[in-house]
Formats: C-alpha cells, structure tokens, sequence
C-alpha cells in the first residue's frame, strides 16, 4: 500500500476509517463527523460497495454525497431512512457507527454527557445523545482526533454514556453479545480490542509515532498487537477518490494546522 | 370544530409544574412561535419533554424548566447549546437523561397507555445510574435483563408543522417527521403550530400522506407564519443561523437574557418578525446541506 503519493495527516485517518468498516457487507455505515464519513465513503466506494449510507439526513444513497455544499451535484436517492427508521436499523443491530466521544476508558465505555460531577458537572456537552442504544446493539468504532490523556482517561470515564467491556457494568442475563467495538483511529494510531478480555491494543502506529508515545497520552495500560506495524498510507487512487468526496478540502480544517501525514521534524508533537 | 387559537390563548392552558412536550429535532421544526409566548408568560416550574433545541436552552434562560428529560440540547450548526450548558452547569435544573432510542420509546409507551416498554439501551451505562430506571426479566425461557422505560407522559404537547386545517388535519412536508406523532399520542392534550393554514384541507392521495398524526390528537391550532424561526422548517425555510449566533452570544454577554428578551421576544410576534428582517426575508433563510 505504501507509495510515494504526499498526503496529510487527515487524509491517513481517512483511509485508516475506512478500514474499520472493511468486510462489514449490507449494513448501514455512519460516520460522524467529516473525516469518519468520509473513512465510510472511501470504504463504500473501494472496498466494501454493500454498505448502506444516507445523505447524512434521512434519504439513502448508493453513491456517497460529497461533504459540504454541493454546487451542481445531485444526489441520486435509492431510498429512505429517517430518525424513526434509524432506531429500527439500530435496535436490530444493522450498523456500523463512527462516533467521536470526549472520553473513552480501557474497557472502550464513552461520554458524550458531562465531565466532572453529574450534578454540577464542570462541562455540560451534547448529553448521551444515542450512545446507549447503538454501542449496546451494534458494531461501533471511534475517532479521537487529539489523542491525550483527557480523552483516553484512567479508570472510568466520567459518565457513560457508551457501554464498554467493563464486567461489572454487566449482569449475565443482559445480552452483552450483540456489542462490538471495533477500532479506534487517533491522529497518533489505530487501535482494536484484540487483547485479552477485549484489552486495548495498538494495531498500527501512525508515521513517526512510537508506542511510548501513544502510552505517553494514553491514561491506561496499552498492549502491542503481535503484527503492529505502520498505518497504512493512501493509495493514489484513495486519494483521488478521497479529493472527489470533498471538494471543498474540509479535512484540510478538520485538525490543527492541517499537519502532514509523515512528520518532519517541524511537525513533531 | 373549528380549534384555531392565538399563541396566548394556547399558552394560557398551561399551569405552573406541567409536564410539556416539544416535537422537531434539535433546531429543526420547532415550535418557536408558542416558545416566545411561554417566555412572555409567568408560568414556571415546567417539566420540560424533547429532543432539545433552541426551545429548551432558552426556557432555561428564563427560568421556566424545573426538570428537563432529554437525549441531547443541541444547535447543530452550533454544536453546545449555550443556556442548556450553562444551567446544567450550575446545576439549575433536575435532569432526566436519557439515550435518544429510550426517548421515543417512552413516548411511544405513553401513546399506547402501557407504564412501559423493554429495551436494551440504557443497560450497562450511567443512564440507569442517574435515573430511577429498573428493569425487568422476560418472562419466556431466555430470561433476559431488560432495561423498563417508563412512558413519557405529557400533560401538553406543542408541535409545528407546514400546514394545517382549523380542524386540526396536519402536514409535515420535510423529508422527516421526526417523532412529532409519538409526541402528539403521548400528550394529555396538543397544539400546534402551523406555518400555512387553511378552513379544511382538500389533499390529493400523494399529499395526504404527509400527515403523521390524527386530527382527534390535536386540540388546538394556532397560525404561525415563520412560527419555527430560528429553528428550520424544511422545506420552507432553513434554520437562521445569524440569529442562533446572537442567541448563542447571550449566554455569555453582560445581562445577555434581559437584552435578548427586550430586543426579540417581549414586543410581540410582529416585533420578532420586523427584528429579523420580515416575513418575506425570513421565508427564504436557505435549507442547510448536512
């Protein structure tokens, strides 16, 4: 996969977003968030065509939207799919989401509520939106764009607000077998569940990242995946394909200071 | 039959302590005209029921929720909602969180007068742990544990759509309804809100699909030309996005509430209309690209 090709760093997290959806078949692929959707349109348009996608509102789509305005693009509508049917889709574990929580703990649980106290919390976010019921009922996978510890916290994040394999958040009469978190993409790595007990473990390291690095801005213990290797890079042809899906550039905005996808000294964090 | 009524007179059933109901979808369809009038009003201590927007961050501004059972407050464009992040913070407001699924399954529990629906979401997370949410084992050999959401039950529901008949027939035009319909079947009693109305629609077959939701759920029907401004009425008219900014911007400006309602709510609809640059202006605020 490596070629010569420049790219940035976005463009990296992109082809590496949409490889957490790789394989899935007919189910409904949600990224959240410009650079998960495009990873769900990149996998739709490469690898895995079956995917369902929507034009982020309540119509589906065979060919992804491009992001942002769209000129004279017309979308070419193949069916519906609105809030009421979304819960149908979910509830029956037909999806696959990107979402991109402010904590996730070791056991993969997320916040979207608050940080701090729950009653006086020192950060009110969005509030738990649909977390509860898509991490308990279907595939999920993560994006966290500045990889840290206050997003990737010790011990428990501080409200969850998406289930994780935490063993004591569970009762054996509760189906915990319909959940999976898939991967995890930061702008330092990739990440799975693959240890034991669902352990987190480091499956790629992005270009000119170490593992004591990603340990460094991690507030848990992190294990290596026997093969972790570099992050793949986009292809040319995942590039134009990546270009075609966002021709305003967005993702030249979508992290600070737009930041290459190899690192030069100047670059280093 | 005739069940029009002014924003005042809809606005005059209710009574402090009353649990409320809004439909639309963060900044999308909400009923924004009856909001202002709430604002104008002195009722106080509401339990407030939706899918937040604008209308909850600004009931908080001016003191009117007592408790807010939500999935999320949000702007979109404009992700925090600034009053709902603001109260919550200082802990103002008792809160009932819960998954945006579990939400319109207690509606819909409400609407069928059961006291609750089995669900999976919600288990395992701190939404049991916050909430007074017990749960329940099937009763067949699976013996699953099932998270009991209680039904929603409200004793008002105010909803807007893009048309209606003063006998309380309703369209809802966007390309989604939201769950405006579980809003309407879990309420005591419901008004809308309409953008365009008429004595009594007459539909071809293809149109009449676009009502959601009976006529004998509807009590009373106000007119409210732009009555979803700043909130989107797709496909009339998309969210006022300047005008969110403004909004937004009271929540951290010197006596910012007092200023907003002195410039936008307290001199009447007309007012607000003028304020925001008329009717006309308003009817053509583009739809946003998601």
């Amino acid at each position: 996969m490596t070629t010569n090709c420049e790219f940035t760093l976005a463009e990296l997290m992109i082809v590496a977003a949409s490889e957490a959806f790789r394989g899935d078949g007919e189910i409904l692929a949600s990224g959240l968030g410009i650079i998960p959707r495009l990873g769900a349109s990149l996998a739709k348009m490469t690898h895995t065509p079956e995917l369902l996608m929507t034009d982020s509102e309540s119509l589906l789509v065979e060919e992804p939207i491009p992001v942002g305005p769209r000129g004279d693009y017309v979308p070419k509508y193949s069916g519906y799919m609105s809030f009421e049917r979304v819960f149908e889709c979910v509830w029956g574990g037909k999806r696959h989401a990107m979402i991109g929580p402010t904590q996730v703990d070791r056991f993969g649980q997320t916040n979207l509520s608050v940080v701090g106290d729950y009653n006086k919390p020192k950060v009110a976010m969005l509030g738990v939106r649909g977390l509860p019921g898509n991490s308990i009922n279907h595939i999920n996978s993560l994006f966290v764009p500045s990889h840290n510890t206050r997003a990737f916290v010790a011990g428990e994040v501080d409200m969850v607000s998406g289930v994780g394999y935490n063993p004591a958040r569970w009762t054996e009469d509760m189906r915990q077998d319909l959940m999976e978190i898939r991967h995890i993409v930061t702008n330092i790595c990739v990440m799975d569940f693959g240890g034991p007990d669902h352990a987190i473990r480091v499956r790629s390291l992005h270009p000119g990242v170490t593992f004591e690095e990603v340990q460094a801005n991690t507030g848990f213990e992190l294990l290596k995946a026997p093969d972790m290797g570099e992050t793949a890079h986009p292809t040319a042809e995942q590039l134009a394909i990546i270009a075609q899906l966002d021709p305003h550039n967005l993702r030249a905005r979508q992290l600070k200071d737009n930041p290459p996808g190899i690192r030069t000294a100047s670059t280093e964090q | 039959m005739n069940k029009q009524m002014t924003t005042v007179e809809a606005v005059a059933q209710l009574r402090d302590g009353m649990t409320i109901g809004f439909g639309g979808w963060g900044p999308r369809r909400k009923p924004m005209a009856i909001v202002r009038e709430i604002l104008r009003s002195d009722v106080k201590d509401l339990t407030v029921v939706a899918y937040g927007g604008p209308e909850v961050g600004m009931l908080c501004a001016a003191g009117k929720v007592k408790k807010l059972i939500f999935g999320f407050a949000t702007l979109d464009a404009i992700p925090l909602e600034p009053w709902f992040r603001k109260v919550r913070q200082a802990g103002e407001i008792e809160v009932m969180e819960l998954d945006e699924g579990m939400f319109q399954w207690g509606l819909r529990a409400a609407g069928m007068r059961l006291p609750f629906l089995p669900t999976r979401c919600g288990l395992a997370t701190d939404v049991t742990t916050h909430n007074d949410l017990r749960t329940i084992k099937s009763p067949y050999d699976d013996g699953e544990e099932l998270l009991a959401m209680p039904a929603l039950n409200l004793d008002m529901a105010f909803i807007h759509v893009n048309k209606a008949d003063k006998l309380g027939n309703t369209l809802i035009t966007g390309s989604d309804p939201y769950f405006d319909h579980l809003v309407a079947r879990a309420a005591e009693r419901c008004i809308v809100s309409t953008d365009e109305l008429e004595d009594k629609l007459e539909l071809d077959a293809a149109t009449a699909r676009f009502n959601t939701f009976e006529r004998y759920l509807v009590q009373g029907v106000v007119h409210a030309p732009m009555g979803a401004h700043p909130t989107m009425c797709a496909p009339n008219y998309g969210w006022d996005l300047n005008h969110l900014k403004r909004y937004v911007a009271s929540a951290s400006d010197e006596n910012g509430w007092q200023v907003y309602m002195d410039e936008f709510i307290n001199g009447g609809e007309e007012a607000y209309q003028a304020a925001n640059g008329g009717v006309e202006a308003m009817g053509k605020l583009p739809l946003p690209t998601f």
